[in-house]
C-alpha cells in the first residue's frame, strides 16, 4: 500500500511498531507528487523530500509525520511568500509557534502550500504562482484561500496540512475538496508567525483526511503562547480521547437564515440527509435564528480589509521581499516612488482592491460610518450566536452555498466571490470554532461540505459530532481520480 | 502694539525599561546598528506585540506625578503612516483614550507661580533611526531604537514666554528623573521636544496661527528657538503679513527657524484599535498602589528642605535641582548632622567640582569622605583652606581625607609653644605694627595674625594664634 | 454609492499604491459597488451598542521586563533588497 494514502494516526501506529520509516512516507509522497502535482499544483514550490525529524522519540505525538503548511506560516530558514510577488525571496528567519510545536512533536515540515495571495480569496486563483486546481475536477477551483492545503490533502500529496481561516479560508476549500478542516476558536491556536491578513479574525487550523487526524493535529498546535497576547491560557483537552464519547442527547440548532435563496439544491439535500442520519444517533435538532446574518458579509469586508490595509503596509521594499527598480516621478521624492512602484508591481489585483477598500473605510471622516459601525454590528452578530449557543450545543449549516465553481467564473465579480463566504464569515466575526467535513457529493461528483459550529473553546463537542457522523458514512474514504 | 507668545510643548520621553515596549530586545543606547532587533520590533511578517508590564507602571507613575487622571480601561491604537524608520508602517500608539488627561505642573518663573495644564499623556513605541550619508542618494536605517517605549506629554498652550517653556521643561525633566523612569538626555534623544507657538496682541483672547518648531537639541535651544520665532512672527504681523501654519526646523548654527520646504501631506493617520493587544485595566486599588510607590518629588523635597533645615528657598532649590545631589546631601546628614554646614560645602566647593562632570562616583566623592573633611575643618584639625585642598585631592585621587592630611602635613598648629615661637619671630620683624596696636589701632592685630598664618604655611590655628597674639601685644 | 477618481487617488496615495489611470477607474467602479452593498449596515440600529474591538474577553496580557536574546542580524539582512554594512538602505529620505 502507498503510505501517502494513509492518515497520520494510521502511519503513527506503523511508525511506532517500526513497520515503516519516515523516509518511506516521504518517498511515497514524492511518487504521488511527481504524478499529480503537475495537474493539481497544490504546492507553492517543491517540498522537502529528504528531511528527518529534529526529535526522535516514541512519545512525540507526530513523530516522523510530514505536515504541509500554508505559505503564510513562517518556518525558519524556509521561503515563506504568501503566494505574493511582494514577498518573493523572503526566507523566514524564525518559526511560527505552530511550527515550533510541530517540530517539538517530531513532525517534519514537508512543504508550503499554494494559496490566494495573502489569503485574499475563495478560489486560489489569486496566487502569484499559479492557480491550484480541484483534484475532483481540474477545471474547477479548490476553494480558498487555503486551497493548496485542501487540494494537497484531497490528492494524497499530503498527510496532514495546516491552513489559515479569516472568513472561511480553511472550511470552504475543505468543503470544496472533500476534506476535514477546522477553524479553531479565536485564541485557541497562536497566531505568532502567521502572516496576518485580519488580526482579529485569523486562526490557523488543521486540514486533514479524517476527523481523528484533525483532532490529533489540533491537540499539537493548540495552546497558550506568550508571544501572542490574543492566545488564551486555558488547558488543551485531549481531543482524540473524547472523540468516542457519543452524541446521544446533543442539541443542534439549524439557523433558518442559512437555508434561503442562492443555496444549491444538491447542497440542501445533502444537509437534510446528514441531519436525518444524525437524528438517528439521538441528536436533537431545532430551528434557530441568527437575525443579523444578512449583515455579516458587509461587516466582514469592512473589518477584514481595514485590518489588512494596516497589516500589509509593512510590505514596502525596505527590509525584505520585492523592491521595484523605481523610476523617479516628477516632483515625487525617490523614496515615495520606490514605495508606490514596489507595491504597484508587488501586489495582485485582489490585494490592491482590499488595501484600497480598507484604507478608505479608515480614512478621515469615514471611520464612524464604516469601521465603528461594523464593530457594533459585529457585537450584534456575536450576541446572536451567544443566545443560540446558550440553548444548543452546536449549530449545523452548509459550509458553502454551492460546490466548487469553474476557474475564472467569478474573477471579474468580486462581490459575488465575497458572497460565497456567507456561511463561514459570521463564525470568524463571533470568534467561534467551526469544522467543515464532507457530507455528500453532487451528481457530477463534486464534494459537498457541512459546517459544525460550537461554543467558544468547545472544539471537543464539534469533534464528537463530526466523528460520530464520519464513523457512519464513507464520504471521507472517497478518492478523486487523478 | 505689544504682543505675547502662546506656547504649547509636546515632549517625548523614552522610558528606561530593561526591554523594549513589545518585545524582549534590550532597551539600550549606543549598540552597533541593527543588533538589538527581533522579529517583533522589526515588524517582520507574522510577528506580534506583547506589552512589557513595566511600561504601563512607569507611564502611570509619570501621569500621577503630573497630577493627571488615569483611565481604568486602557487600549492601544494603530497610527498608520509610511516612513522607512517605522518597521510596520504603523505605530502602536494611543488615540482617543490616552492613558492620562487633565494633569498640570506648577512652575515658578522669576518668582511668579504659574500652573501649566497638561492635556494628555500617552504611550507609544519609538521609531528606528535614519542616517543620511552626505553626498549619496540614499539613507540608512537602524532599527535598534524601534519599539522603545515612549511617553508623549502634551501641554496646553499655557506657556507665555520662552523662559516659561525653559522652566517647564527643566522642572518636567527633574520630576521624571526623580521618578526614575527616564534619563531625559536630550543629546541621546531620550527626551525630545517640539513646540507650538503663536503670537497675539496682549489682551486678545483669540489665538493666532501657530507654527510647529522641531529639531531643538537642548532646553536652551528650545528657548532660543522660541525667542527667535516670537520675534519673527511679530515682525511678520507688523509688516502686515499673515502667519502660515507650518512646521519649521530650528537651525542651531544659523540660530534661526526655517520652513520645512517639502510639502507636507494632510495627516490622515487612519487610527483604529490595535487588534493584536487586548485591553488593559487599572483598578482604583492599582492606581492607589502606584501612587504610593511614587518617590518624593522635587517640589515636595524642596518644601521639606526649607521646613526641616531652615534653608532659604534659593539654597534648597540648588540642592534639589539634581536628584543625585539631594540624595548625597541626605546621605551626608545621616553621618554628620549639620545640615547648613553640609549644604554650604555642597553648594560651594563640591558643586564647582561637579560642574564639568555631574557624577559623585566619578569624583570619588562619598558621603563618608565629604563629612570627614567637614569634621576635620570643624574640629580645628585643618584650616578651612586646607579643607578645600583636601577636597580637591580627594576628587583627583580618591584617597581618604585622613591620608591626605598626613601625607601633606596639613594638620593645623594648635600647640601654644610652637605658636608663641612664631609670634615672637613675627613681632620681631613687624615692630611698627606692634607699636600701632599699642597706639590703639585694632587693625594691626589682624595684619599680624595674617603674618603668623603666612609664616606657618597656613597651618596655624587662626583662633588660637589670634588670642596668643593679643596676649603678647598687651605685654608691650 | 459613487466615489470619485480623486478619492481613489487620495486613498491610493495614503496606501502608497501606484495606480495606472485605467486602474483608478476600474477600482472606482468596484469600490462603488462594494460600498453600495456595505451601505446596508445603515439599516441596523446600533445606537446603544458598544463597538466590539476584541471578540475575546481577555485583558491585561503582559510580558515580563526581562531581556531575551536578539536575532542574528545577518539572518534578517540576508532578506534585504538593499543594504550597506549592517544597515538597511533606502532611497534618500528628504527631511
Amino acid at each position: 500500500m502507498n503510505l501517502n494514502l494513509l492518515t497520520a494516526h494510521e502511519l503513527s501506529e506503523s511508525l511506532r511498531s517500526a513497520k515503516i520509516t519516515s523516509a518511506h512516507i516521504l518517498s511515497d509522497l514524492k511518487d504521488r507528487f511527481d504524478k499529480v502535482e503537475p495537474k493539481v499544483r497544490a504546492y507553492a514550490r517543491q517540498p522537502f523530500f529528504k528531511k528527518s525529524s529534529s526529535r526522535n522519540s516514541v512519545d512525540a505525538q507526530l513523530n516522523g509525520i510530514p505536515v504541509s503548511i500554508k505559505d503564510n506560516i513562517c518556518s525558519d530558514g524556509d521561503l515563506t511568500e504568501c503566494a505574493s510577488r511582494i514577498l518573493s525571496g523572503f526566507v523566514a528567519p524564525y518559526d511560527a509557534t505552530v511550527v515550533k510545536k510541530l517540530k517539538e512533536q517530531g513532525a517534519l515540515i514537508f512543504g508550503k502550500t499554494n494559496m490566494d495571495e495573502f489569503a485574499f480569496g475563495s478560489s486560489c486563483e489569486n496566487s502569484s504562482f499559479y492557480p491550484t486546481r480541484n483534484p475532483w475536477d481540474l477545471e474547477r477551483v479548490p476553494g480558498g484561500s487555503s486551497g493548496g492545503s485542501a487540494a494537497a490533502v484531497a490528492a494524497d500529496e499530503a498527510i496532514l496540512a495546516l491552513g489559515s481561516d479569516t472568513g472561511g479560508s480553511i472550511r470552504q476549500p475543505a468543503a470544496l475538496c472533500g476534506v476535514v478542516g477546522l477553524k479553531p476558536t479565536y485564541g485557541r491556536v497562536s497566531r505568532y508567525g502567521l502572516i496576518a491578513f485580519a488580526s482579529s479574525l485569523d486562526q490557523i487550523g488543521p486540514m486533514t483526511k479524517d476527523v481523528r487526524d484533525n483532532a490529533l493535529l489540533l491537540k499539537v498546535i493548540a495552546g497558550h503562547d506568550k508571544n501572542d497576547a490574543t492566545s488564551v491560557d486555558i488547558p488543551v483537552p485531549d481531543y482524540v480521547r473524547s472523540l468516542e464519547k457519543g452524541v446521544r442527547g446533543m442539541r443542534v440548532g439549524i439557523p433558518k437564515e442559512y437555508f434561503v435563496e442562492g443555496m444549491d439544491p444538491e447542497v440542501r439535500q445533502a444537509l437534510n440527509d446528514a441531519k436525518a442520519k444524525l437524528e438517528s444517533f439521538g441528536v436533537q435538532f431545532g430551528e434557530v435564528s441568527l437575525p443579523h446574518t444578512e449583515y455579516a458579509v458587509a461587516v466582514y469586508y469592512i473589518i477584514a480589509t481595514a485590518e489588512a490595509s494596516s497589516n500589509l503596509a509593512r510590505f514596502d521594499g525596505v527590509q525584505y521581499g520585492f523592491r521595484a527598480s523605481h523610476k523617479s516621478v516628477e516632483k515625487e521624492p525617490a523614496l515615495i516612488s520606490m514605495y508606490k512602484q514596489t507595491r504597484a508591481e508587488g501586489f495582485g489585483q485582489e490585494a490592491k482592491r482590499r488595501i484600497i477598500l480598507g484604507t478608505y473605510v479608515l480614512s478621515s471622516g469615514y471611520y464612524d460610518a464604516y469601521y465603528s459601525r461594523a464593530l457594533k454590528v459585529r457585537a450584534l452578530i456575536k450576541e446572536d450566536f451567544d443566545k443560540v449557543l446558550g440553548e444548543f450545543d452546536l449549530i449545523l449549516t452548509p459550509t458553502s452555498p454551492s460546490p466548487a465553481f469553474k476557474i475564472g467564473e467569478k474573477t471579474d465579480d468580486p462581490l459575488s466571490m465575497y458572497l460565497s463566504d456567507i456561511y463561514t464569515i459570521s463564525v470568524n466575526l463571533a470568534g467561534l470554532p467551526a469544522l467543515s467535513m464532507p457530507c455528500g457529493f453532487t451528481k457530477s461528483g463534486l464534494p459537498i461540505g457541512m459546517q459544525i459550529l460550537g461554543k467558544p473553546f468547545a472544539e471537543e463537542d464539534i469533534f464528537r459530532l463530526a466523528f460520530a457522523y464520519e464513523q457512519n458514512t464513507l464520504w471521507h474514504k472517497m478518492k478523486p481520480k487523478l | 502694539m505689544e504682543y505675547e507668545p502662546v506656547i504649547g510643548l509636546e515632549v517625548h520621553v523614552q522610558l528606561k525599561t530593561k526591554t523594549k515596549a513589545f518585545c524582549g530586545c534590550a532597551n539600550e543606547f549606543g549598540s552597533k546598528e541593527n543588533s538589538n532587533i527581533c522579529p517583533v520590533c522589526l515588524g517582520l511578517p507574522g510577528s506580534l506585540p506583547v506589552l512589557n508590564s513595566q511600561v504601563l507602571v512607569s507611564a502611570a507613575k509619570v501621569a500621577l506625578a503630573l497630577n493627571g487622571t488615569i483611565r481604568n480601561f486602557i487600549k492601544f491604537d494603530r497610527k498608520n503612516y509610511f516612513y522607512p524608520d517605522l518597521p510596520k508602517n504603523f505605530q502602536i500608539s494611543q488615540f482617543d483614550m490616552p492613558l492620562s488627561e487633565h494633569g498640570y505642573m506648577d512652575i515658578k518663573v522669576d518668582g511668579q507661580a504659574k500652573r501649566i495644564a497638561i492635556k494628555r499623556v500617552h504611550l507609544e513605541e519609538d521609531a528606528g533611526k535614519l542616517i543620511h550619508p552626505e553626498g549619496t542618494a540614499c539613507s540608512l536605517v537602524d532599527f535598534n531604537r524601534a519599539g522603545t517605549p515612549l511617553l508623549e506629554i502634551v501641554s496646553e498652550p499655557d506657556l507665555h514666554s520662552p523662559e516659561d517653556a525653559y522652566v517647564y521643561l527643566s522642572d518636567l525633566k527633574l520630576a521624571l528623573q526623580y521618578i526614575g523612569v527616564s534619563d531625559c538626555d536630550m543629546e541621546k534623544g531620550s527626551l525630545r521636544c517640539d513646540a507650538n507657538i503663536s503670537v497675539r496682541p496682549v489682551g486678545q483672547i483669540k489665538l493666532g496661527t501657530k507654527a510647529e518648531l522641531k529639531n531643538m537639541n537642548s532646553f536652551k535651544a528650545v528657548r532660543t528657538a522660541l525667542e527667535f520665532e516670537f520675534k519673527r512672527q511679530v515682525k511678520s504681523l507688523e509688516a502686515g503679513e499673515r502667519i502660515v501654519q507650518e512646521t519649521r526646523l530650528w537651525d542651531e548654527k544659523k540660530e534661526a527657524t526655517f520652513s520645512m520646504r517639502s510639502k507636507e501631506e494632510a495627516h490622515d493617520y487612519r487610527y483604529f484599535p490595535e487588534p493584536d493587544l487586548p485591553p488593559f485595566t487599572f483598578t482604583d486599588a492599582d492606581i492607589k498602589g502606584i501612587r504610593k510607590s511614587l518617590p518624593e518629588l522635587p517640589k515636595e523635597r524642596l518644601g521639606r528642605f526649607v521646613a526641616s533645615f531652615g534653608f532659604g528657598e534659593k539654597d534648597a532649590a540648588v540642592l534639589i535641582s539634581d536628584k543625585e545631589l539631594a540624595d548625597f546631601f541626605e546621605a551626608c546628614l545621616k553621618i554628620y548632622n549639620e545640615p547648613k554646614k553640609i549644604a554650604n560645602w555642597l553648594i560651594g566647593p563640591v558643586l564647582s567640582h561637579l560642574k564639568s562632570n555631574l557624577s559623585f562616583e566619578a569624583l570619588h566623592l562619598s558621603p563618608e569622605n565629604l563629612t570627614k573633611i567637614i569634621s576635620l575643618v570643624e574640629d580645628g584639625t585643618v584650616s578651612n583652606l586646607a579643607g578645600k585642598s583636601i577636597l580637591a585631592e580627594v576628587v583627583e585621587t580618591g584617597k581618604p581625607p585622613d591620608t591626605i592630611v598626613r601625607e601633606k602635613n596639613l594638620g593645623q598648629v594648635s600647640d601654644v609653644d610652637e605658636l608663641k615661637k612664631i609670634i615672637e619671630e613675627v613681632a620681631a620683624v613687624n615692630m611698627r605694627s606692634v607699636d600701632d596696636y599699642a597706639a590703639g589701632k585694632e587693625n594691626a592685630l589682624m595684619f599680624l595674625v595674617g603674618q603668623v598664618m603666612r609664616k606657618s604655611g597656613g597651618k596655624a590655628n587662626p583662633k588660637i594664634a589670634r588670642d596668643l597674639l593679643a596676649e603678647r601685644l598687651k605685654k608691650t | 454609492m459613487a466615489i470619485s477618481k480623486e478619492e481613489v487617488k487620495y486613498i491610493a496615495n495614503l496606501a502608497r499604491l501606484g495606480l495606472a489611470e485605467a486602474e483608478v477607474e476600474h477600482f472606482r467602479e468596484q469600490l462603488g459597488s462594494i460600498l453600495g452593498y456595505i451601505d446596508k449596515l445603515k439599516k441596523v440600529d446600533v445606537s446603544k451598542i458598544i463597538p466590539m474591538a476584541h471578540v475575546l474577553d481577555i485583558k491585561n496580557v503582559y510580558r515580563q521586563d526581562t531581556v531575551l536574546p536578539s536575532i542574528d542580524p545577518q539572518k534578517v539582512l540576508q532578506n534585504a533588497p538593499s543594504r550597506e554594512g549592517q544597515f538597511f538602505k533606502v532611497p534618500k529620505v528628504i527631511e
